[in-house]
């Protein structure tokens, strides 16, 4: 074994000696990790004696008891299930086309938008060469026709959140899918 | 976690009609039902009616669980979510209990134990006893990893957490579970902590 890995083991504080003894009882430990932890627990006694305690623990955990409902519990649940009938699945009564309706509706009043702001530039005098700065001034696009109205701003800014929270999910989803594959 | 028909099978008996199925899946996690709720609910009477309603509401949305996860998974998220809603209704507090004064009271005040009375009782009574002195997060948390059978990535989807942030409230809620023992049980612990 690496004698710098064990020292550094070692030396490393109560606590962190314990999250790493937690991984390693739980089987999360990767295989490196493993088996310094596997040869620590044989060199060292510190290491012995805490994952006995911790080892002691987590059984002790496992043979915890359930507590139990009272013995009517089932037939009250029977009971009460007869006043129900079983929902139809959220899928059969969302309809996509009105998911799409909405979505669509958002992304041309976006674009909309967009095409009246690039409007507004003077292109013929953006490609006669230069710095496109010069001649495509940001500043002078004029959406005050839309943007002193406090409705169209409260519209905006619904639009930007939703936006914000849609890339968020696919941004995790995406996370989760590339953590799961790791 | 259980023997006979599968859950899947039992649950696609009760969609085709046969509600009486039903009472197989309730067998069946009443007692994991009941634990968790209790570790939110410390009133045993509501903890009851709050795990009858877990149940009735799983059976009105059957028809949403796809299959995607366990049932198990599903049913926990269900726990999760409705105690939740059962203890702001009822405006308990349900902030992290990271403060020490209202960790102590919520000890004192509803575990029901105390060193004297589990003086003579086995060690896994008194786990028992500390797990029920922890604060909600830390105790659902222990219950869903050692005996609802969830790991860690379950437990993050049924909290709706990242798996990482998992990971480090179950060790933080075990190292409070030890710190727990270690001040109500001394005596008791002694042979585990030397």
């Amino acid at each position: 074994m690496n004698n710098d890995i064990s020292t550094s083991s070692l030396n490393t504080g109560d606590g962190d000696i314990e999250a790493r003894l937690w991984e390693y009882i739980d089987g999360l430990s990767s295989g490196p990790e493993k088996t310094v932890i596997e040869q620590l627990l044989q060199t060292s006694r510190e290491w012995k004696e805490k994952y006995s305690e911790l080892l002691e623990v987590h059984q002790l955990m496992f043979s915890s008891e359930l507590e139990a409902p009272s013995m009517r519990f089932t037939k009250n649940v029977m009971e009460e299930i007869t006043k129900y009938q079983i929902s139809p699945a959220a899928k059969t009564y969302i309809d996509k086309r009105v998911i799409w309706g909405i979505a669509i509706f958002f992304f041309t009043m976006i674009a909309g938008l967009l095409v009246y702001g690039f409007g507004q530039i003077n292109w013929a005098s953006s490609t006669t060469g230069g710095n496109i700065d010069k001649y495509v001034d940001l500043d002078k696009i004029d959406y005050s026709k839309f943007f002193n109205n406090t409705y169209m701003t409260v519209f905006m800014m619904m639009n930007a959140i939703l936006g914000l929270m849609l890339l968020d999910r696919y941004l995790a989803n995406k996370r989760k899918k590339y953590s799961k594959e790791a | 976690m259980s023997t006979g028909p599968s859950d899947i099978e039992i649950i696609s008996r009760v969609l085709k009609g046969e509600h009486q199925a039903y009472a197989d899946i309730v067998n069946r996690y009443q007692n994991y039902v009941f634990t968790l709720t209790s570790r939110f609910i410390k009133s045993r009477e509501d903890a009851e009616e709050v795990a009858q309603d877990i149940f009735v509401k799983a059976y009105r949305s059957l028809a949403d669980f796809r299959g995607a996860s366990k049932f198990s998974t599903w049913l926990y998220t269900i726990v999760n979510t409705t105690c939740i809603t059962f203890l702001r209704k009822k405006k308990l507090d349900v902030q992290s209990l990271d403060n020490e004064k209202v960790f102590e009271s919520v000890a004192n005040h509803d575990s029901g134990f105390n060193a004297n009375q589990v003086e003579q009782k086995s060690k896994v009574n008194m786990v028992n006893a500390s797990i029920s002195m922890l604060n909600h997060d830390d105790s659902e948390i222990l219950t869903l990893f050692y005996k609802a059978e969830q790991s860690l990535e379950e437990i993050a989807q049924i909290l709706g957490l990242e798996t990482n942030t998992v990971k480090v409230r179950l060790h933080r809620a075990r190292q409070r579970l030890k710190e727990k023992m270690e001040t109500s049980f001394s005596e008791e612990v002694k042979d585990i902590y030397r």
